[in-house]
């Protein structure tokens, strides 16, 4: 995968940006689930794509053809998602609630796949816990979620992350760890009423 | 074994602990810290459950439909305008003030131990008939550093608590600039002062770095609570005393080169 990309990468470089659209294809869903958990919404993780996409075609004789073109795209994408949210943040001067979180009557997405069982006490529960989520997750900063997001659901190591976010490694450490206390501070009362 | 902290057991969830084989041994023996594991693991779990909508089938189309009108057909050719550019020619001057800084610090790094002496140990004598005027500039520059990263952490340390009180963002945009300007500098000092054994001024340009990382990679407004977080670190290490010694010894260093040159030019 990483030698077709690299061909790729060349053909783009080579004057042919038609190509570019092979990687768009083979990458642009991977982008969007990450642009998504970042900022919990489709419209902004579509615009966050379309954004790494630009970015990297106007970045793209930086790419080191021995690197992995996938990893580095992701990086793009988390900067693009930072970049997106901390404009908001400043925009807005304080975050927004979650659509839900104001508003008891409406329908939470994770009610459905929070549970399998169909225990209406268990799913107050699990609608609960899925509105936790959303609130741990707007609880931090958005250097802490992509540091969270990277290391925890996409497996990133440490130093990758460093890398990403322009981080050293110990503050790297630092914002995962900050990020897990703080969701733990809000969803560990959560969770155990779940079980 | 004592029980485990929370940041062994965030370590050793995330894979990230060089000693998962003790950690699991103590958590097979200690109900407290396998109960606290297990409440993290849900705690993971959950946050991890969050779900991602899939994109329709079209998704891919309508995205290139939007991005191909953007791309710019790149030049396949060599443009030596565009290769003899700005652009390209500051990074690379940059990179090459600072290696040929390195250079020169890690050949005149003065010693803690008085003026007048090189890093280079047994090339002191080779070296000794080059001006020890660049010894003291090197000091000036170290200095100056630690005065503009000094005035960073006060500036933060005495910023005016009422905003934050009121739970307002407080901007540190200017703060912000300045430390991303302090960075590389920092980086360079750093190593040097490793490389020629001055561990005061190692060590405390060592504490500097993350913290100047950090703030100049968070966002110019920040939360009240993260602002409090970095000022907390700031006290909690007691940075702003240990740069402020440093600080006065680098100057005090700089004096007594000032006073000896006269010795060594006669």
């Amino acid at each position: 995968m990483a030698d077709t990309d690299a061909a790729q990468v060349a053909l783009v470089l080579g004057g042919d940006p038609d190509a570019f659209r092979v990687l768009v294809e083979r990458h642009g869903r991977r982008l969007f689930r990450l642009a998504y958990r970042m900022t919990g919404n489709e419209h902004d993780a579509e615009e966050i794509v379309q954004d790494a996409f630009l970015r990297a075609y106007r970045r793209l004789d930086r790419f080191e053809a021995r690197s992995h073109f996938g990893t580095w795209l992701y990086r793009i994408c988390a900067n693009c998602a930072l970049d997106l949210m901390r404009k908001r943040h400043a925009d807005q001067g304080r975050r927004e609630p979650a659509p839900h979180e104001d508003d008891p009557d409406a329908p939470d997405p994770l009610e459905s796949a929070a549970s399998a069982d169909p225990n209406p006490e268990r799913l107050v529960l699990s609608a609960e816990l899925g509105a936790g989520v959303r609130v741990a997750m707007n609880s931090l900063s958005a250097t802490e979620r992509a540091a969270f997001l990277l290391r925890h659901v996409d497996g990133f190591s440490i130093e990758e992350i460093a890398r990403s976010l322009k981080l050293n490694i110990g503050a790297t450490k630092n914002c995962v760890f900050r990020a897990v206390q703080k969701l733990r501070r809000h969803l560990e009362p959560l969770v155990s009423e779940a079980r | 074994m004592n029980h485990l902290d929370e940041q062994r057991l965030i370590e050793y969830a995330g894979g990230d602990t060089g000693d998962a084989g003790t950690i699991e041994r103590h958590l097979r023996e200690c109900n407290g810290c396998r109960e606290n594991y297990e409440a993290l693991r849900r705690v993971l779990q959950a946050a991890r459950a969050l779900p991602v909508p899939e994109p329709d089938a079209a998704y891919e189309a309508r995205l290139w439909q939007r991005l191909a009108p953007q791309l710019e057909p790149r030049r396949a050719h060599f443009d030596w305008r565009e290769w003899f550019s700005l652009r390209r020619l500051a990074p690379a001057g940059a990179v090459a003030v600072l290696v040929l800084a390195a250079f020169l610090m890690g050949r005149f790094w003065p010693r803690p131990g008085g003026p007048g002496q090189t890093a280079g140990g047994g090339q002191a004598e080779s070296l000794s008939h080059l001006p020890q005027v660049r010894e003291r500039i090197l000091l000036v520059a170290v200095g100056d550093h630690l005065d503009r990263a000094q005035s960073i952490l006060l500036e933060i340390s005495n910023a005016e608590p009422a905003g934050a009180a009121a739970g307002k963002e407080v901007d540190i945009s200017r703060e912000q600039q300045r430390a991303e300007d302090l960075l590389s500098a920092n980086r360079l000092y750093r190593q040097t002062a490793q490389r020629a054994g001055d561990a005061p001024v190692a060590d405390v340009l060592g504490e500097l770095e993350p913290l100047l990382l950090e703030i100049a990679n968070s966002p110019a407004k920040v939360s009240s609570t993260d602002f409090e977080e970095l000022r907390r670190r700031i006290e909690a290490r007691g940075l702003l005393l240990k740069v402020r010694i440093v600080d006065s010894k680098v100057h005090e260093r700089e004096k007594a080169h000032t006073a000896a040159q006269p010795q060594h030019n006669s």
